[in-house]
């Protein structure tokens, strides 16, 4: 009887109801997560940010003492590291995603013609990817000075005393050129973080790479009887095709940026100290450790909003 | 003369030439590619080229400045010492391999009656090399990179193939969740799995704290792989999903059955970054569990352990030994690299983000 009547209640469900049951039980262990993880967290990290945490190790748990934009104001107009630090990130990113996204760009456009040993190179230019991580990274710093002779990563000091190779010396040749000093100072900085620009585009190169081979041939064929040159092609073809990876390839480079930069690194090294209020209860850092969190969260992603909708003007869409 | 100047006349000459234009273009086009890919090959390289040479250096090479990169007297000291002190191969022993699974010391539960017997020194042993740092790393990319899978495809699925109420913004918020800094709820994190449930109730330093994250969708960039994977699924032809329906497959049946057996290339692309990304995370490791044996933990902590324990200042003789251990580190992964490499290239370009 219970079975008859779970077949009718199945039968009398439309598949439109049954597609929306199914849907929602395949992506439930997600909802639970955003729910739970996400947006739970979130919301404490906000009240926390307002709050001092008190660990009470009688109880077993933490308590809060309300400690209203004392946090926020102390980070943005008090603490003298938290600002510079969070403005040298962003800058940080306004001079590295460009020259990630054009270095990627080129090399993936390299990479996509025929040559021997092409598999091998990119075996190679995936290898940082796979070696991405803090705890390597600071070790790396270190071998590339020694590999390098010192032009990247080392003061200019050094790098003189060590290779005989004078940057200020190529500065004051570009500027007796009459180049402006921002664009001098750029090159400058752009050549000092080779080795990171070039560390930090193994993916984006790789889906360039593919979205040049989506490219139809015919597209070049055809421009090509009609007399374009190679450069017309480029402009013409080659960007407004590869124009949503971009897009797609901005983002990641801006979340990746943002997570290894040092106002993140600041953020944890702060959760783990202790502050004392005036009353003389030690707290932990974690409110302040929050505020500093979510001002820099929302700063990446208002840049990351802003940059989006600037791109996606200009993103062509083939189909 | 005039023969000269009738050739040069001729349709043949500008043939010629530009036949000849061609080719030197090509051949300096060709050389400045050479030049550029050579290089940049070189920038990528030339630190583990440094690691590998200085990891077998012994003191005498490493402050003798006529030898670079190939050292005189290979040692196998610096191994040696970064072996142990990370502890490579053997862990600490039972309890720091249970502890991570069961949340509390089970040698004073259980281990008490047999101590001092043949059982407790095998389950000892044993229990040494499992709680080693590179039997634990491997087996939590392992595990976490299985458990991706098999999360991220279902939610994937879901987003990919049903339409209900209110799908794309769910979506929307999947994307949300890649590009929101996990460090922005960091701290509510950390404290709720030392206190889960509001009660005084630890997961720190256990797997499950990691589990839980995993298995709902919200782990190490779990967003970014149920995009990959419902960008696959929509990829894929709809013909075949609607033969196993008219059939009679439930859902269930023709995600399992149908669509994970075509799904292979998101499935190697998602197994292979997430044990990637597992194997080189430090941001969890050290946020929910810093007292378990991980490679990445292990290896930011080598350096200032053999600073302190042989008290040495001298940079390079730390150099020394900090490369000895990030040659350990890397050499898992590079090898399994080498023989997947072309699953890792190929796997993304197929996997679905560019369609």
């Amino acid at each position: 009887m219970q079975a008859k009547t779970m077949g009718q209640r199945r039968k009398g469900l439309s598949l439109r109801g049954r597609e929306v049951f199914s849907g929602f039980l395949f992506i439930s262990p997600w909802i639970i997560g955003i729910l739970l993880f996400f947006f739970l967290n979130l919301g404490q990290s906000l009240i926390f940010s307002f709050n001092h945490i008190i660990i009470d190790p009688d109880v077993g748990g933490f308590s809060l003492r309300w400690a209203g934009l004392s946090h926020y104001q102390h980070i943005l107009f008090v603490d003298g590291s938290f600002n510079r630090e969070l403005a040298e990130s962003i800058f940080d990113m306004v001079i590295n995603v460009p020259l990630i996204i054009f270095f990627s760009l080129f090399m993936a456009i390299l990479l996509n013609r025929a040559f021997l040993g092409r598999g091998l190179v990119r075996a190679i230019f995936f290898l940082p990817v796979i070696m991405a991580t803090s705890a390597i990274e600071g070790s790396l710093e270190l071998i590339m000075g020694m590999m390098m002779g010192g032009v990247t990563s080392v003061p200019p000091e050094i790098m003189r005393a060590e290779t005989g190779f004078d940057a200020t010396s190529i500065a004051f040749m570009l500027s007796e050129f009459g180049m402006p000093s921002q664009v001098i100072d750029y090159i400058i900085e752009a050549i000092a973080m080779l080795h990171d620009v070039i560390r930090a585009s193994g993916v984006q190169i790789l889906i360039f790479l593919a979205a040049l081979q989506a490219i139809p041939p015919s597209m070049y064929e055809v421009a090509q009887i009609e007399g374009a040159t190679g450069y017309e092609a480029f402009w013409k073809i080659t960007i407004p095709m590869v124009s949503p990876l971009i897009l797609t390839n901005v983002i990641y480079t801006i979340v990746d940026t943002f997570v290894r930069s040092e106002v993140i690194e600041s953020t944890r090294a702060m959760m783990f100290t202790t502050t004392t209020l005036y009353d003389g209860t030690s707290v932990m850092a974690f409110g302040q450790s929050s505020a500093m969190a979510l001002v820099s969260s929302i700063v990446a992603c208002i840049v990351l909003l802003f940059v989006g909708w600037l791109i996606s003007k200009y993103v062509f869409y083939y189909n | 003369m005039t023969a000269i100047r009738a050739w040069m006349n001729s349709p043949s000459f500008d043939n010629t030439v530009q036949k000849w234009t061609g080719k030197v273009r090509d051949f300096i086009v060709g050389i400045c590619m050479a030049i550029i890919i050579i290089g940049v090959c070189y920038i990528i390289l030339s630190p583990v080229i440094g690691i590998v040479s200085t990891a077998f250096m012994t003191v005498e090479d490493m402050m003798n400045p006529l030898i670079f990169l190939i050292p005189q007297n290979v040692t196998l000291s610096n191994l040696d010492y970064a072996v142990t002190h990370m502890q490579y191969f053997q862990g600490r022993g039972l309890d720091d391999f249970i502890i991570p699974f069961v949340g509390f010391n089970v040698t004073e539960a259980f281990m008490g009656a047999v101590y001092g017997t043949v059982v407790y020194d095998v389950a000892e042993f044993l229990s040494g090399i499992l709680s080693g740092a590179l039997f634990q790393t491997l087996s939590f990319s392992v595990f976490f990179s299985a458990m991706n899978v098999v999360i991220c495809s279902m939610v994937g699925y879901g987003f990919a193939r049903f339409k209900f109420p209110g799908s794309n913004a769910l979506f929307a918020l999947v994307i949300v969740t890649i590009v929101v800094p996990v460090h922005s709820y960091m701290v509510p994190m950390f404290l709720n799995f030392r206190y889960f449930l509001g009660m005084d109730w630890n997961l720190l330093n256990t797997w499950w704290s990691m589990a839980l994250l995993t298995a709902t969708g919200v782990g190490l960039r779990s967003g970014l792989y149920i995009y990959i994977f419902r960008q696959f699924f929509r990829g894929l032809p709809k013909e075949i999903e609607e033969a196993a329906f008219i059939d009679g497959a439930g859902p269930l049946y023709t995600y399992t059955k149908v669509m994970m057996p075509n799904a292979i290339p998101a499935i190697v692309t998602v197994l292979l970054f997430s044990f990637v990304w597992h194997y080189n995370d430090t941001f969890y490791t050290s946020l929910l569990m810093t007292d378990s044996n991980f490679l990445s933990v292990r290896l930011m902590a080598l350096g200032p352990t053999f600073q302190t324990v042989e008290a040495i200042w001298d940079l390079s003789l730390i150099q020394m030994v900090v490369f000895g251990g990030v040659l350990l580190v890397i050499a898992p992964i590079l090898i399994i690299y080498l023989f997947l490499q072309r699953y890792f290239v190929e796997g993304l370009e197929r996997s679905g983000i560019v369609g």
